[in-house]
């Protein structure tokens, strides 16, 4: 285990004797299920469930020779962005003392940063791979919509996740989604991109050339982001600039309104993935005393924390009869326009950069009371998740106070090896 | 702000389509946090509609029979079982 409580359990699984991870270690989010090993999704819900079998990705790893040394903590069921909300506890930033190390796949990020594990995969949905990432000085990619299994995550917002690696460095990162990148029939929304992504080759993509790279800066993503974030931002895209990239600015006035519609989607089809915790065929029983309905409410009342409760009567509320419309509706309006303004800006620019948080990592325990407060945190990276885009997060430097920022890229539909190969030109 | 005010009988409502029983201190929580919250929502007021491009398709596989959990594998997570099923309340 470690002082910062980066894993819930640390079983290791061994993969095959070789393969093109053979040797290395990669950590696991406790949401991807694996055979014969608790998975819990940070949830007392969950506190000893042990899935039946592994998840593609996990199967992948295992046939490509890597060593699973343990699953990692992580926001309940990913409901989070400082891995505060997990039932084994919270966990420490171990390159920021004091500080969240970001979520919802801190426990991930955590290990990597501590060098505790060689490599790590989260889950994002709305930034908990970038996020974590960025708060702990490491990097992390979320793909394309399609480009991994998701056949064994454990859905929170099944139209918005993806699985993708957390690695020291961008060229590490890439071969780890080379590992995991591809089709299965066991995820219908994969989709064959061999074409597109060049063979799912990415670890050449990281060769750091960014020589007449045109990126795009949206504007909005600046707006209200913390002044020492936003000048390390403009250092990193200095640095770029001067390796042979060109930038400009461009508006995305969609994205203002990219946080509430995330929020809207997640949460709502969070009330539908949660139904099936009913403590009948797994999770914590409810009892036998009276109806089913009232040994369903007893079981979540007790196996569900606090924000988990919150997402999915706020889903609830906004799906039920006469607001539908008003929030639902609305919402897939608005993922229609970020996804339109995001192709109209990708049309001009090779790739959209932006501070990946708009804050360097908070103090521990001050988001908590504040939900609001901690959702406005995600109005960089949700965007992203709204288009379907691939995103990758790159340490950008550090706040006077030593604090980590990161740099996302944003690239167009399966343009993994463009934002891989920008990406590489920094870390 | 008055529009968006939520009291804690609609909070227990909701918690009751949600199968979720709350204690006292959730439902005022929630009263006043939900209150914020959709309050942020309303911003969504603005979004102009916009059409979907339809780029979907269904995916289909032939209907044959395959591998799936054996029943003991199925069961292995339930709180509690009984003659190879799983066990719930009396239905009256």
């Amino acid at each position: 285990m470690t002082d910062y409580n980066g894993y819930i359990a640390t079983e290791t699984i061994e993969g095959a004797d070789d393969g093109p991870l053979a040797g290395r270690t990669v950590a696991v989010k406790d949401n991807i299920s694996t055979e014969g090993v608790q998975t819990t999704c940070g949830s007392a819900m969950l506190d000893g469930y042990v899935p039946p079998y592994d998840a593609t990705v996990v199967a992948r790893l295992k046939e490509a020779g890597a060593t699973i040394p343990g699953k990692t903590n992580m926001d309940e069921f990913g409901m989070g962005t400082t891995t505060e909300t997990s039932a084994y506890g919270p966990v420490e930033n171990p390159v920021a003392e004091g500080r969240v190390p970001g979520g919802s796949s801190g426990g991930s990020a955590a290990v990597v940063a501590a060098g505790d594990a060689d490599m790590a995969l989260g889950s994002d949905t709305g930034g908990s791979i970038r996020c974590p990432a960025a708060f702990c000085g490491v990097v992390g990619i979320k793909p394309t919509y399609g480009l991994v299994s998701r056949y064994g995550l454990v859905a929170y917002a099944n139209s918005l996740e993806q699985i993708g690696p957390i690695a020291p460095s961008v060229s590490e990162a890439a071969e780890l989604l080379e590992v995991i990148a591809g089709p299965d029939e066991r995820d219908g929304t994969t989709r064959d991109a061999s074409e597109a992504v060049e063979g799912y080759d990415f670890a050449d993509a990281a060769d750091g050339d960014v020589d007449g790279l045109s990126i795009g800066v949206p504007t909005e993503l600046l707006d209200g982001a913390d002044e020492q974030v936003v000048e390390t931002f403009w250092t990193a895209l200095d640095d770029l600039e001067a390796q042979g990239a060109t930038y400009h600015e461009v508006d995305l006035p969609s994205v203002e309104h990219a946080v509430e519609a995330y929020y809207v989607i997640a949460m709502s089809e969070a009330s539908s993935n949660l139904a099936r915790f009913d403590g009948v065929r797994y999770g914590q029983s409810g009892g036998y005393e009276g109806n089913w309905n009232e040994s369903f409410a007893n079981s979540r009342e007790e196996g569900f924390g606090e924000e988990v409760k919150r997402r999915v009567l706020l889903g609830t509320y906004a799906l039920s009869a006469g607001y539908h419309d008003k929030y639902y509706k609305k919402a897939q309006d608005a993922r229609a326009w970020v996804k339109q303004d995001f192709d109209e800006a990708l049309s001009e620019a090779d790739v959209l950069a932006s501070p990946t948080m708009p804050v360097p990592p908070m103090k521990r325990g001050e988001s908590l009371d504040d939900p609001l407060t901690m959702y406005l945190a995600d109005a960089n990276t949700t965007p992203v998740n709204l288009a379907n885009l691939p995103a990758i997060s790159v340490p950008a430097g550090e706040t006077d106070e030593g604090l980590p920022v990161g740099l996302q890229l944003v690239g167009p539909a399966f343009g993994e090896r463009t934002i891989i190969r920008a990406g590489s030109a920094l870390a | 702000m008055s529009d968006n005010a939520v009291d804690p009988s609609e909070v227990r409502h909701i918690a009751d389509l949600a199968r979720i029983d709350l204690d006292d201190d959730e439902v005022e929580r929630f009263t006043e946090q939900f209150g914020e919250i959709l309050a942020a929502f309303e911003a969504l007021d603005e979004v102009p509609e916009t059409e979907r491009e339809a780029d979907l398709a269904n995916v289909m596989r032939p209907d044959e029979v395959r591998e799936g959990l054996r029943q003991e594998e199925a069961l292995q997570n339930a709180p509690e079982t009984e003659a190879g099923q799983f066990k719930g309340p009396k239905v009256s």
